[in-house]
């Protein structure tokens, strides 16, 4: 089996536009959380998100290829950009097909979508754009990545909501150790913030109308947020024979089902994918210094999440590893979060910071863990993991690690 | 029993394993076997039939609803501010 490593990273999110500005933000716990702009709020309970502000997408992409990009697409294709170009790899030729291309989104489309209805049922309009499948359907990012980049192995999308874009990367991840492909391009996407999509997430009641405070007493749920993260995994030997600059070795991956209830999380289901990923990366639960959590500021989820990590790695372990959510920084980007929490975990280890949980107020007596409130921190991270915890059960868990030679 | 109180317990019972002529209004909603999206569920009814706003939220406490006439104070109570 190969070993697999992170040769590229890319991300466009209301926290950065390049793993550069991305990064600082998250490690200064610098939430972007913030009033929503970019859709009409009056007919909202909700009208806070994490968005990406200054973004004109015709300044990137010609007027034919928009014609045919949703938003959630050109975020896709925006990070894929970098992450390509920070690879520095070519899929010319038989490269191309030695290359796989596998994007996670939750919902895909929302604003084509939201748009389309609206000019039926609002504006009796009788004909909808020709485009409107092509933008909508939720592996359109995937194919518009792979025909940008020429990228022509396997290709596919992968939809588990909160934990698309994590299911995604340990599909691509597996597919590299086994040799069935060289290299991979991978991460997800989610450009959430749509009128009918917010509106659906306000029915649910489990959104704040203040911030995001994962962990934190006084927690009031979790807040949306838009983005994209696209990484490139190819095999050590693929790496070392290109010259390719190496982030982290991608370690283990493991995942579960609680088959119990569509919006309840299990603590014991989610102990098992964390478990997994260990036990794939053969990996003690003392190696991991590091768990960027999945950590969505809701009341279910954070106490769960703290049981399945004492579960997982036992309370002793689980005591000294420090636990924190990015998403108090840029918010739930739902398919693409698992994605752009895997580009802080590299982060965090090649740069030897834990990044903090922001909006920390107090402790919760139930959340009992060291969540590295508000503060940054200095730390040689030996291991860390990435947890994703989708609505309706679906577990997901990365394990990376330094790249050791 | 008022209007607005006969209207909750219907949409309550529907909810629940129990039939409506045998709520109180001190049951508690754990014993009717409601669970919390049935909560939700239950909110977004009453708003539709009255047409009023419920500030729940399923994170804080203080939102919470514990028995049947929790849900029918609150209701009344937005009732008569919002259509009072």
């Amino acid at each position: 089996m190969n070993r697999v490593v992170i040769t590229g990273l890319g991300v466009f999110s209301a926290a950065g536009k390049s793993i550069a500005e991305f990064w600082e933000n998250v490690r200064e716990g610098r939430s972007v959380i913030g009033p929503l702009t970019i859709i009409p709020t009056d007919d909202l309970n909700v009208k806070i998100g994490a968005e990406i502000r200054d973004f004109d997408p015709k300044e990137h992409f010609p007027s034919k290829q928009l014609a045919l990009l949703d938003r959630f697409s050109q975020l896709g294709l925006m990070a894929s950009r970098q992450a390509i170009a920070d690879a520095e790899v070519s899929f010319d030729g038989e490269e191309g097909h030695r290359t796989a291309c596998i994007i996670g989104s939750g919902v895909g489309g929302q604003q084509t979508l939201d748009e389309a209805y609206y000019r039926i049922y609002a504006q009796g309009r009788k004909g909808l754009h020709p485009f409107t499948i092509p933008r909508l359907m939720i592996s359109a990012a995937c194919s518009q990545i792979a025909m940008e980049h020429g990228i022509t192995g396997p290709a596919f999308s992968i939809a588990s909501a909160c934990s698309s874009s994590t299911h995604a990367i340990g599909q691509a991840f597996h597919m590299v150790r086994s040799g069935m492909v060289d290299c991979a391009v991978t991460g997800g996407t989610e450009a959430c913030i749509a009128t009918g999509t917010m509106k659906g997430w306000e029915a649910i009641r489990v959104m704040a109308l203040d911030t995001c405070r994962p962990f934190s007493k006084g927690r009031t749920g979790m807040v949306l947020g838009e983005g994209a993260a696209v990484l490139v995994l190819e095999s050590l030997e693929h790496a070392k024979a290109r010259g390719a600059k190496i982030y982290a070795e991608m370690a283990g991956f493991g995942m579960s089902s609680d088959a119990m209830d569509i919006t309840l999380p299990d603590a014991k289901s989610a102990a098992r994918a964390i478990s997994g990923a260990l036990a794939d990366a053969k990996m003690n639960p003392d190696d991991i210094d590091y768990i960027n959590a999945h950590g969505t500021g809701t009341a279910a989820n954070d106490m769960t999440e703290t049981r399945a990590l004492r579960i997982a790695l036992g309370d002793s372990v689980a005591e000294k590893a420090a636990v924190s959510s990015s998403k108090s920084v840029f918010g739930h980007a739902l398919g693409g979060a698992g994605a752009l929490e895997l580009v802080v975990t590299i982060c965090a280890i090649g740069d030897r910071v834990l990044p903090p949980t922001a909006n920390f107020v107090e402790p919760d007596p139930e959340c009992d863990l060291d969540y590295v409130p508000n503060q940054p921190r200095e730390r040689e991270i030996k291991a860390a993991i990435s947890n994703s915890f989708a609505f309706g059960g679906l577990n997901a868990v990365l394990a990376v690690k330094p790249f050791d030679g | 029993m008022s209007s607005v109180e006969s209207d909750v317990f219907d949409i309550i019972a529907e909810k629940s394993a129990v039939e409506c002529s045998k709520l109180s209004l001190d049951a508690k909603l754990k014993d009717l076997e409601i669970e919390s999206l049935d909560v939700v569920e239950i909110v977004f009814a009453v708003e539709e039939k009255f047409d009023i706003h419920v500030p729940y939220n399923a994170n804080d406490q203080e939102l919470e609803f514990d028995t049947v006439g929790d849900v029918v104070t609150a209701v009344q109570k937005l009732v008569s501010e919002e259509h009072g």
